[in-house]
């Protein structure tokens, strides 16, 4: 039903990307977030990288949601996440080798990333494969989003770039911190202070209209 | 203290066969997917592992333009092409410059580091017996603390010679030229006085002593047997 419904659809993807933005709202998937957020350029790959496993695995899992007995769906679930892990390592390392070392235990990491289970868990074992395909697209852009988000802030502050294109004259006072893990934490509390102002704005004005 | 009928809580336990079945099926289906990704990837990690190993002797020797790879035997060094097997024996990578004159050789190593194997390639020049370059290869050290071994400016001091730095580690021989006259040591930051000591990265101890072990480990083994066969590097003598 939901398939012939456009309008559903896409509320499905705008929740992922938005309203239940995994970093953002749930908070989910913190570890790669604030490790791998130096860069545009990392951001992008890692988000790339959780995306694809992401939308794999909640594909999979919806279509093997019958078959697999409740006591060890959890394991199954955990096998279907780690082949796509491990293929996306050895296509990382085919496609660049320097990327691949940046991301270092990253990607691997995929595997214990809660947003990819929790989706599986929580969405795509109780719905079909286009619904479950939609959501995992919507959260897995979301979270590339969010990874952006940080990335592109700590690179302008830590290296004057971005993208490896600089913005700045030689007078740009590197603020090497914010390329370092405590920056992680620092941009990540300043984008959540910012969201969750946006939100109470957006709740206090539909209250004044009522 | 429920009232289900034996029959009912049969029916309601879980049926091992059927769980034994989806969790294999599914293992070895998963086995399946990653060999044909292995098999589709593999040539291709293995050239850019290749390209990487190119740009990383001409990275820690600075100056060269040209390179040629020896196999490491017993009796000396064979020149070898950089791609070849050699099953059993070690490669190092001699550089020269424009003129043909050996300006070092690149050297593999390798140690356990915090997370996994440390692999590194240093270049040392014979002539000063002092090191010309450091790059790691493959590491999977901490993100912001361990993996400053490749990039702190401050650490690769140790082995890179600039202006400001000079003193670069220097490998000495013993009289008998077998072996380094000092192992390689770690020093704290800021507490190097010996040329023959690496000043660590604070917060990066455990990275910082795993490549001391590693150049100590490697110079052991290759310096005197370099040192030893110096005219089969040269070029034009192999």
């Amino acid at each position: 039903m939901a398939q012939g419904n456009p309008a559903t659809t896409m509320d499905e993807f705008v929740k992922g990307l938005w309203r239940e933005n995994p970093v953002f709202v749930m908070l989910l998937g913190m570890c790669p977030t604030l490790a791998v957020s130096s860069t545009v350029k990392y951001a992008l790959a890692m988000g790339a990288c959780a995306t694809f496993v992401l939308v794999m695995s909640s594909v999979v899992v919806s279509l093997i949601r019958k078959i697999v007995p409740k006591e060890v769906r959890i394991a199954t679930f955990i096998v279907v996440i780690a082949t796509f892990v491990t293929i996306v390592d050895y296509v990382m390392q085919y496609i660049s080798l320097p990327l691949y070392q940046a991301l270092g235990a990253f990607i691997p990491l995929i595997v214990v990333n809660c947003i990819i289970l929790g989706r599986a868990e929580a969405y795509a074992s109780r719905n079909n494969v286009w619904k479950s395909f939609v959501d995992a697209l919507g959260m897995g852009l979301g979270f590339t989003f969010a990874l952006l988000c940080l990335g592109g802030v700590r690179e302008i502050l830590a290296n004057g770039t971005l993208l490896n294109i600089r913005l700045f004259g030689d007078s740009f006072e590197k603020w090497g911190v914010m390329g370092l893990p405590a920056g992680g934490f620092f941009t990540l509390g300043a984008w959540l202070l910012f969201f969750n102002w946006l939100r109470e704005r957006r709740a206090r004005k539909l209250k004044e209209a009522e | 203290m429920s009232n289900t009928t034996p029959a009912a809580r049969k029916a309601d336990q879980p049926n091992s066969l059927h769980m034994i079945a989806v969790l294999g099926g599914f293992s070895f289906l998963s086995g399946f997917l990653i060999f044909f990704a292995v098999q589709a990837t593999e040539a291709g990690i293995k050239q850019n592992r290749l390209e990487q190993l190119r740009g990383a002797v001409f990275q820690v020797l600075p100056g060269a333009t040209s390179s040629q790879a020896f196999a490491v035997g017993n009796e000396g060094f064979r020149p070898v092409e950089i791609d070849d097997p050699t099953p059993g024996m070690k490669k190092v990578y001699a550089g020269y410059d424009d003129g043909g004159a050996l300006v070092g050789v690149a050297i593999e190593a390798a140690a356990q580091g915090y997370q996994d194997v440390i692999r590194a390639i240093y270049g040392y020049n014979p002539e000063s017996g002092r090191l010309i370059g450091f790059a790691v290869l493959q590491s999977s050290e901490t993100p912001g603390l361990g993996d400053r071994i490749g990039k702190d400016p401050q650490f690769l001091a140790n082995f890179f010679a600039s202006d400001t730095s000079p003193d670069t580690l220097s490998l000495e021989l013993t009289e008998d030229a077998s072996g380094l006259a000092h192992a390689v040591e770690f020093a704290k930051n800021g507490e190097k006085s010996k040329p023959y000591q690496v000043e660590g990265i604070s917060g990066a101890t455990i990275s910082s002593k795993a490549v001391v072990r590693m150049l100590n480990d490697s110079a052991q083994e290759a310096v005197p047997l370099i040192r030893a066969h110096l005219d089969q590097l040269q070029k034009g003598t192999s």
